[in-house]
C-alpha cells in the first residue's frame, strides 16, 4: 500500500477500498518503525495528520474529493506551517513555531492532503548530502552508509522508503533533483516563479524554487497542479497561466528533439553513470525522440558563478537572524554587538557561516565588481547558452549528478568537492529553467537519476517526456530492500 | 586571492559572527580555496556583457498604495525571546550620562 502512487491511492480512496484515516495510520506506523534508522523527519504531526484525514474522509464520503484528497504527504521543514515547529534544519530556528502557512502549504492543504510531518534537510538548504542538518544525518534507504543527497534529503528518503506518498522540496542549485537522483525518486524543479516562495524560508531568493518529490512523473504532475500559480505575496511570482499538467502526460513524443550537451558528458562523469544515461537515450530513441549534440559553452563556470551569487544572497537573507525578534538568542549578552555575534555564531552551523562569509566578502567594498558583478555577467552568458540551445531542441537530457550517492563524511572536509556534486543541476537555477530528475537505473545497487531540462514554463512537456519513459521502464517502481 | 587570518577576522566582523582562533585557522584555508575556485570566472572575458540579477525578464510589480497588512504584533511577539509592553528588548545601547 505504501508504495502505491498518488494516482493509485486516489482511486482506492474514491472506491472506499481504504479510508484516509487508515492510510494515514499506516504511514504513521511506518514512520515510527523506520525513521529511527532513516531520520528523515524532524517533526511528526500525528494529531494534525489524523485531523486532516478525518476531514478528507468526510469530503470523500460526500463525493467531493479531488485527486489529492486524503493523500498523506510530508513538507520539507523549510516551509512555514502555521502553529507547527519550522526549523529549516537549524539550531537557529529550533524554537520557532511558524505564525502562518506558506502559500504552497496552504494550497496543498486546500487540495485535501494530509500532513504527516516536516522532513529533515541540510541547514537552511545549504548542502548536498543532508550532513549539515542540526538534527543529524538522513540515511539513504538504498544503503544506510550512503548520503541521501541534499538539501531535500529527508523528503527524498521518506518518499523512497514509503514513509510518505509524496513530499515537497526546494531547489536553489539542485536540492530537489540531486537527492531525487540519489534516492531513486522523481523530483521536479519548476521554472523560477511557478510556485510561490511566500513562507518558504529564504536562502538565495533569485534561485530558490519549491517543487514536488514523488514516486512518478504522473504524481509530480498532480502535486504541481496543486502547488503552482500566481501569488501576490511573492514579488517574483510568475503571472503565467497554469495548465493541467496531468492532461498532456500521454501526448505523443515522436519527433521530440532532445539535445545532449557535450560539456555534461565529459570528464568528471562516472563511467558507470554514463552507461545508464546512454541506455536511457536508446530507450527514448525507440520512442521516436531525435537526439543531437549541443553545446552549453559556459557550463564549467556555473558552479563558480553560483558560489558567488548564492552566498551573496544568503549573507543578506540570513542577516535577519539577530537574536532579537525570533529564533535563537544567546545567554547573558554583554551588549548589542555581543548579542548579535554570539546569537549568530552559536545558532548557525559551520557551512552556513562559511557561505555567509563568502557572501559578505564578495559584496564588500572593493570586491563587489570583481566577484558579484562578474558572476552576474557569467549568469547572463549561461542563460544565453540555453536560449541558443533551445533554438534547435525542445529539451535537454543529461545526468542529474556525476555519481551515485556517496558515503557519509566523504566530501565534508572539502567544501569545493561537495559543491561540485551539483555540477549538472546548478546552471538550470541560474537560468531559471525547469528540470526534472527521474530514476534511470542502478550502479552497485544505488540509483542513478536522469535529468531533463525544459524551456521556461515548459514543465508540461518535461512531465510528458518523463511519463513516457516511466511507461516504458520500471526503474521508478524499484523499492529499497527492507522497505 | 589568498586570505590571511586577519582578512577572515574582518569578514567575520562584517557578518556579525564571533569566531574563535581555532575557527579562524579552519576557515582561512577553506575560504581561500573557495575564492580560488570562484576565480575560474576570470577565464572568460565579460567586458560587454550585461550583468543580470534575475533569470526572468520581469519588472517589479506595483500595487495600489493602500494598507493591506493586518496588525499581527502580538502573534509575532509571541515568538520573540524577550518583549515588554509591545517592545522587543535588547541590551542597553545608550549609556546613562
Amino acid at each position: 500500500m505504501h508504495h502505491k502512487t498518488i494516482a493509485e491511492l486516489a482511486s482506492d480512496l474514491a472506491s472506499k477500498k481504504i479510508s484516509s484515516v487508515e492510510l494515514t495510520q499506516h504511514f504513521l506506523t511506518r514512520i515510527k518503525q523506520h525513521d529511527k534508522t532513516l531520520n528523515s523527519f524532524i517533526t511528526l504531526t500525528e494529531e494534525e495528520a489524523l485531523r486532516n484525514a478525518k476531514a478528507a474522509d468526510e469530503l470523500l464520503a460526500a463525493g467531493k474529493g479531488g485527486p489529492l484528497t486524503g493523500i498523506p504527504i510530508a513538507q520539507k521543514d523549510i516551509f512555514c506551517t502555521d502553529g507547527i515547529k519550522t526549523t529549516c534544519g537549524s539550531k537557529m530556528l529550533d524554537n520557532f513555531t511558524a505564525p502562518y502557512d506558506a502559500t504552497s502549504v496552504k494550497k496543498l492543504k486546500e487540495a485535501g492532503t494530509v500532513l504527516l510531518g516536516k522532513t529533515n534537510m541540510d541547514e537552511f538548504a545549504m548542502g548536498s548530502s543532508n550532513e549539515t542538518s542540526f538534527y543529524g544525518d538522513v540515511r539513504n534507504p538504498w544503503n544506510h552508509d550512503h548520503v541521501p543527497g541534499g538539501s531535500s534529503g529527508g523528503s527524498a528518503a521518506a518518499v523512497a522508503a514509503g514513509l510518505a506518498c509524496a513530499a515537497t522540496g526546494t531547489d536553489t542549485g539542485g536540492s530537489i533533483r540531486q537527492p531525487a537522483s540519489l534516492c531513486g525518486i522523481t523530483g521536479i524543479k519548476p521554472t523560477y516563479g511557478r510556485i510561490s516562495r511566500y513562507g518558504m524560508i529564504a536562502y538565495a531568493s533569485s534561485l530558490d524554487q519549491g517543487g514536488p518529490m514523488t514516486k512518478s512523473a504522473e504524481d509530480a504532475a498532480i502535486m504541481l497542479n496543486a502547488m503552482s500559480g500566481f501569488d501576490e505575496n511573492d514579488s517574483t511570482s510568475a503571472d503565467e497561466a497554469v495548465p493541467d499538467f496531468t492532461k498532456t502526460l500521454n501526448d505523443p513524443i515522436k519527433g521530440l528533439r532532445i539535445g545532449l550537451p557535450k560539456e555534461y558528458f565529459s570528464e568528471g562523469l562516472n563511467s558507470d553513470v554514463a552507461k545508464v544515461i546512454e541506455a536511457a537515450i536508446k530507450e527514448y530513441e525507440k520512442m521516436g525522440a531525435v537526439f543531437s549534440e549541443i553545446s552549453l559553452p559556459h557550463s564549467e563556470l556555473s558552479v563558480p558563478a553560483y558560489y558567488v551569487i548564492a552566498p551573496a544572497e544568503c549573507s543578506s537573507n540570513l542577516a535577519r537572524y539577530d537574536g532579537v525578534r525570533f529564533g535563537y538568542r544567546c545567554k547573558d549578552s554583554k551588549d548589542l554587538h555581543d548579542l548579535y555575534t554570539r546569537s549568530r555564531s552559536e545558532g548557525f552551523g559551520s557551512e552556513i557561516k562559511r557561505r555567509i562569509m563568502v557572501g559578505t566578502y564578495v559584496l564588500s567594498a572593493g570586491y563587489y565588481d570583481a566577484y558579484y558583478i562578474k558572476a552576474q555577467k557569467i549568469r547572463n552568458l549561461i542563460r544565453q547558452d540555453f536560449i541558443e540551445a533551445y533554438k534547435n531542441v525542445d529539451m535537454i537530457l543529461c545526468p542529474t549528478a556525476p555519481t551515485t550517492a556517496f558515503k557519509f563524511g566523504e566530501k565534508m572536509s572539502d567544501p569545493v568537492s561537495m559543491y561540485l556534486s551539483d555540477i549538472y543541476t546548478i546552471a538550470v537555477n541560474l537560468a531559471g529553467l525547469p528540470g526534472i530528475s527521474i530514476p534511470a537505473g542502478f550502479v552497485n545497487k544505488l540509483p542513478v537519476g536522469l535529468q531533463l531540462i525544459g524551456n521556461l514554463f515548459g514543465e508540461a512537456k518535461l512531465l510528458n517526456a518523463a511519463h513516457w519513459y516511466q511507461k516504458a521502464t520500471d526503474w521508478h517502481k524499484q523499492i529499497p530492500e527492507g522497505y | 586571492m589568498s586570505l590571511t587570518p586577519e582578512d577572515v577576522k574582518k569578514i567575520a566582523h562584517l557578518a556579525r559572527l564571533n569566531l574563535t582562533e581555532q575557527d579562524i585557522s579552519v576557515y582561512t584555508p577553506q575560504l581561500t580555496h573557495i575564492l580560488q575556485f570562484i576565480e575560474q570566472m576570470n577565464s572568460v572575458n565579460t567586458d560587454n556583457i550585461e550583468p543580470i540579477a534575475h533569470s526572468l525578464d520581469i519588472s517589479q510589480r506595483l500595487r495600489p498604495d493602500l494598507v493591506t497588512e493586518q496588525n499581527c504584533r502580538d502573534k509575532f511577539q509571541d515568538l520573540a525571546p524577550q518583549v515588554e509592553a509591545g517592545l522587543y528588548l535588547v541590551p542597553k545601547v545608550i549609556e546613562e550620562a
